[in-house]
């Protein structure tokens, strides 16, 4: 592999001020920004967690209403899901997608400034529907759940207007970075970077923007259709103009079942350039990974109505979801093989990333066959709602998508920084992070299988016991970020130099043209495009 | 190394488990005891995926930890460069989807026999018990014999007590062995009627009726709570449900319709009142049906909801009194109270209400008086 | 030179991906639509398989007032249940005259549901049917139905609306009970937008 990276001519840095970030086109300023939003707003995300675990830390209602219990429950998830995990992905994608493929930058670069700052004012609807319901005759706050079901968002105040624009915002911001990473992938590849050639972190994000392209818009019209019944009068989710409430739920998990792969296929990819670098061989199956994902994406495409089997759907349908459903652990499963497979007969060392890869690749499974047994109908109808849930979608997210992108950041920082982090902070780091996760949502499958349900804000005694376990593991789990924050400033601000491959196997099976540029890369990756042979 | 040494005990523990599942099944932290023979259905195939689920866990589990303890360069492992090229690497795509696949039958299999009786089978029933979640209480109407119960939180345990937030005022009594069918609907949004020993979930949607079934094989007392967030009360719509011997049950059906009918008749009955009987009867029944929004002051919340002490509407006109307890007031949150309460028990309340907390008005409100309103 | 294929090179992907952008934007365009599509779709579903309000609403209208479907089943007899709900917010009375009955397939039947309007003021208000199990929906044909359209009752007007029906033969054998459930629903929604509160158990109320 050769690049041919001449700078003299066309070299030159970054505008400087303000006017730098506000009005930026460049990948990597516009990387930088998604991911420090994305960083800010895990913070923000994760406070509300706290209350959460702080409200359920005993029985009894301690701190506020339950209303606003429900809103933190609420706001939790939209936080997490569109504003922290969607935008750090799409933060990986601006940095790395370009420097992977030997692209000058992402394909629309005026529409990758429009899509990151759209975010922040999403942000701030968000924060006002959390406030306006303290405002007098602002109505009642938004508990109903991430999930919007109608009829109860048709009573909700005006605060829930503000949550479908933010929704509203959000979507666009998403979809146009999503339209723009399928356009820089598939266009802007330098010559010679065939797609099998493509690192597969590239690969997980074509699919991401696929999904999103297809899944994002029918949420949109979802909430534009609940808005327009809580105010046009129209009744699309009303029995008494000739609408029905599930309608609204099959339009939201027909997005909201993808929106799980759109989450967790960035982490896979990350995973994907991690683990043979430390395994120190080429990724096993390559090609059955891409295959896997593609299966995943159809997969994931007609199996949403498995969120909705207590809604006394027919048993065809019932059937149809349920068998879906189980199928999609094949694609997983291999892609789990394929992990297992790469570090296999590899040498592997344990810096951070690689100790959050394996990690992951074992919680992420036990995700899976707690996937498999939500998946069963029967033994849903005694599931579906509780605990167990949430204590199933926790492991399959949090490792699935945080923890990778996480590690996505440990693997990057020496690239993005030119610094090594802390090698000694970063395995505590690990350790304090895995080990409290799973004292905070293991316990929750049992008290969820014993009855409890979510998203309530008091219990019974019976359940005491686990949920403080389950809270002081999570203050533990929400502390250890910080520590992670320090980490990448103590980076960012300086550090062993890290060169241009900070890691021994990092050119092994198929890297990106990253590990070419220096550490940090030119504020211009590649003004001439490199070929690869 | 610590991260062995964790996944080993990790491992161990896991085995332990699974060896003692027979103490698992039993477990405070596993699905409660079923009461029924579908939960019991449920119950066996919920053993069996967790079962397939730990030991695929064991299994990946052991890969790993297998890996991670030879294959470490620190140990001056060579990585096998071609290892993806080998046979197994070579057909690893189609091997591992067939096992895969061959774990999922058998998982399909198994819930295929719990799904025809859930969803292909309908047996004849005994009784029919219709259930009406509401903003945040149960509802519960005997189809047969037409007895109408409503099931509120018992708001006197603390959050120390061993049935805080899953006890009510008023049961659901059902008789054991006996074949019900179960409707579920709503006047609201959306609930779900959750006793987990009893009966399987189904949601409550507004307009559309669904039904589960239970047979219940033991005398007892099955709690629950509402499953599907309903807003604010969500976590305060508990169901208690007293499973009695079908003779206690005749009984009390029994009962329930004779003490109904003599209520109504004693409603309906031209007896004048005194004073002191209508104010004993309205005091029981205000702390039952009132007291939770007007307070047992009378002061009710103030700027939620207002108060009967001194007020306008209690010490003036009795017949506006009536029509307003009777019939609600619209776009508040009092509501109709005609259906739920007969003419004698509507006079008392008023009469009550106009003569407690210094609102001395003297005034004596007979049941007629309230009949000629409706 | 080097430069000019660049330049040309640059105008190619420039080109190539002005094309991609419009493509991927028509998707989202068709997605978005395809969102609102998914509204006549379900009913549309609903009806084939006679499942949901929309399924339970239109079952009947399909069949030809006048005529039977088939020959009147006098072998067999099954239970109907008829049953009556109040939404909140409607200050109705409203329930079944009959609360019970067997039929025989095939067979066209009348039955009554009694309503009165206690609310003071002209309610237009909205019968919705529920029938369960779900599988006899579609061979519960209503010939006609008081839920076809909306009701109009005065402030004190009462009335008794007829419901015709007829059992399809079809329904399946080991269906004995089936049950029919109206939900009357005020088609003035604005009341169900109020706040609602919440009495928390008294040892629980929140201070201040």
């Amino acid at each position: 592999m050769s690049t041919d990276i001449a700078h003299e001519e066309h070299h030159h840095g970054p505008p400087k001020g303000i006017g730098r970030w506000l009005f930026s086109t460049n990948h990597k300023d516009i990387g930088t920004m998604y991911l420090v939003f994305a960083l800010t707003m895990l913070f923000v995300g994760g406070a509300s967690a706290m209350y959460i675990r702080a409200e359920l830390f005993m029985p009894g209602v301690q701190f506020m209403e339950p209303d606003f219990y429900n809103n933190m429950v609420t706001n939790h998830a939209l936080i997490m899901v569109f504003a922290v995990v969607m935008p750090a992905a799409a933060g990986l994608a601006n940095w790395m997608i370009p420097m992977m493929i030997g692209a000058p930058d992402m394909a629309l670069p005026r529409l990758n400034n429009l899509s990151f700052w759209l975010l922040p004012a999403a942000a701030v609807m968000l924060i006002l529907s959390t406030v306006v319901p303290f405002l007098p005759g602002g109505g009642s706050a938004i508990n109903t759940g991430w999930t919007l079901y109608p009829p109860l968002s048709i009573q909700t105040g005006m605060a829930m207007d503000f949550a479908i624009f933010t929704v509203h915002i959000l979507g666009v911001s998403s979809i146009l970075a999503s339209i723009n990473i399928v356009v820089t992938i598939l266009n802007m590849r330098a010559p010679g970077m065939t797609l099998f050639k493509m690192p597969m972190f590239c690969w997980a994000w074509l699919f991401t923007g696929l999904l999103l392209i297809i899944i994002a818009p029918v949420l949109a019209g979802g909430v534009t259709m609940l808005l327009f019944d809580r105010h046009f009068g129209t009744s699309f989710f009303d029995a008494a103009g000739g609408g029905d409430p599930v309608l609204f739920q099959h339009l939201f998990w027909f997005f909201g079942h993808p929106e799980v792969y759109v989450l967790l296929l960035p982490s896979i990819g990350v995973l994907a350039m991690i683990i043979p670098t430390f395994a120190r061989k080429p990724l096993f199956g390559y090609n059955s990974l891409v295959g896997g994902m593609a299966i995943l994406f159809t997969l994931g495409l007609v199996a949403w109505a498995h969120h909705q089997y207590t809604v006394g759907m027919a048993a065809g349908p019932t059937t149809w979801f349920m068998i879906i459903t189980i199928l999609i652990s094949i694609p997983v499963g291999l892609m789990l093989l394929n992990f297992m497979m790469t570090m296999w007969r590899g040498a592997m060392t344990f810096e951070t990333p690689m100790l959050f890869a394996v990690a992951i690749v074992l919680m992420f499974s036990f995700a899976g066959v707690t996937g498999i047994m939500l998946a069963v109908v029967p033994a849903d109808l005694e599931y579906h709602d509780s605990m167990f849930v949430v204590a199933h979608f926790h492991y399959a997210l949090i490792p699935g998508a945080l923890m990778g992108l996480l590690a996505a950041a440990f693997y990057w920082l020496p690239k993005w920084t030119g610094n090594m982090y802390d090698e000694r902070l970063g395995k505590i780091f690990f350790w304090w992070n895995v080990i409290s996760f799973n004292i905070t949502f293991f316990p929750q499958h049992f008290y969820g299988l014993a009855g409890m349900p979510r998203r309530i804000v008091d219990y019974n005694p019976a359940f005491a016991d686990l949920n403080m376990i389950s809270s002081l593991g999570a203050f533990a789990y929400g502390l250890s970020h910080l520590l992670f924050l320090y980490i990448v400033i103590k980076t960012v601000r300086g550090g062993v130099k890290a060169g241009n491959k900070p890691w021994e196997g990092a050119q092994i099976g198929t890297p990106g043209l990253e590990w070419d540029l220096s550490s940090p890369p030119p504020f211009h990756s590649f003004t001439t495009p490199p070929v690869v042979k | 190394m610590k991260s062995i040494k964790n996944k080993i005990a990790g491992l161990a523990g896991m085995a332990g488990l699974l060896l003692s599942s027979e103490v698992i099944a039993k477990s405070k932290y596993n699905l409660p005891e079923p009461a029924d023979p579908i939960v019991q259905q449920i119950f066996d195939v919920h053993m069996v995926t967790s079962a397939i689920a730990t030991i695929i866990m064991i299994i990946v589990t052991l890969i790993i930890v297998y890996s991670l303890i030879v294959h470490r360069k620190d140990k001056g492992y060579v990585a096998d460069q071609n290892f993806h090229k080998s046979w197994f690497g070579r057909w690893a795509w189609l091997l591992v989807p067939l096992i895969v696949l061959g774990i999922d039958f058998s998982i399909a299999k198994t819930a295929h026999k719990t799904m025809e009786t859930i969803y292909d089978e309908h047996p004849e029933s005994d009784m029919t018990v219709k259930i009406i979640g509401s903003q945040w209480k149960w509802s519960y109407e005997y189809m047969d014999s037409g007895i109408k119960l409503t099931s509120n939180l018992n708001r006197d345990l603390t959050p120390k007590d061993e049935f805080y937030l899953r006890d009510v005022d008023q049961p659901l009594i059902l008789p054991v062995n006996t074949k019900i069918r179960l409707l579920h609907t709503t006047t609201d949004v959306l609930h779900n009627w959750w006793v987990p020993q009893i009966a399987y979930k189904v949601d409550a949607i507004p307009g559309y009726i669904t039904e589960t079934r239970t047979e219940i094989l033991k005398e007892g007392t099955y709690r629950g709570q509402c499953a599907e967030n309903c807003g604010t009360g969500h976590a305060f719509m508990p169901i208690v449900v007293k499973a009695v011997s079908k003779d206690e049950f005749a009984k009390w059906q029994e009962e329930q319709v004779a003490a109904a009918a003599a209520a109504a008749a004693e409603a309906s009955s031209d007896k004048e009142w005194t004073m002191e009987e209508l104010f004993a009867k309205g005091k029981e029944h205000y702390n039952k049906t009132c007291v939770a929004c007007h307070q047992a002051n009378g002061e009710g919340v103030p700027g939620v909801f207002p108060a009967l002490k001194g007020s306008a509407k209690a010490t003036g006109d009795v017949k506006v009194h009536i029509q307003t307890v009777l019939n609600g007031v619209s776009g508040t949150a009092m509501a109709a109270w005609k259906d739920q309460l007969n003419d004698l028990e509507i006079a008392a309340i008023i009469t009550y209400e106009r003569n407690a907390w210094g609102n001395n008005t003297g005034d004596v409100v007979q049941p007629k008086q309230v009949a000629a309103e409706r | 030179m080097r430069d000019k294929t660049l330049q040309n090179g640059l105008e190619q992907t420039h080109e190539k991906n002005k094309k991609t952008t419009r493509l991927l934007l028509l998707i989202v365009v068709g997605m978005f639509g395809f969102g609102f599509a998914m509204v006549p779709l379900y009913r549309l579903v609903c009806n084939v398989a006679g499942i949901g309000i929309s399924g339970a609403a239109n079952s009947g209208r399909i069949i030809d007032k006048s005529g039977h479907p088939r020959s009147i089943d006098k072998e067999r007899l099954v239970t109907i249940q008829f049953d009556s709900l109040i939404n909140e917010g409607l200050q109705w009375e409203f329930h079944p005259l009959v609360k019970e009955m067997k039929v025989h397939p095939g067979k066209p039947y009348e039955v009554s549901y009694y309503a009165k309007n206690n609310s003071g003021k002209k309610v237009v208000a909205q019968a919705i049917p529920g029938i369960t199990p779900w599988q006899a929906t579609s061979y519960f044909h209503k010939t006609e139905c008081f839920c076809f359209t909306q009701q109009t009752l005065d402030s004190g007007e009462e009335k008794d609306m007829p419901l015709k029906f007829i059992i399809d033969p079809d329904l399946p054998k080991d269906i004995k009970v089936v049950t029919l459930s109206y939900t009357f629903m005020d088609t003035d929604r604005s009341s169900l937008r109020k706040k609602r509160e919440l009495n928390l158990p008294s040892d629980n109320k929140h201070k201040g």
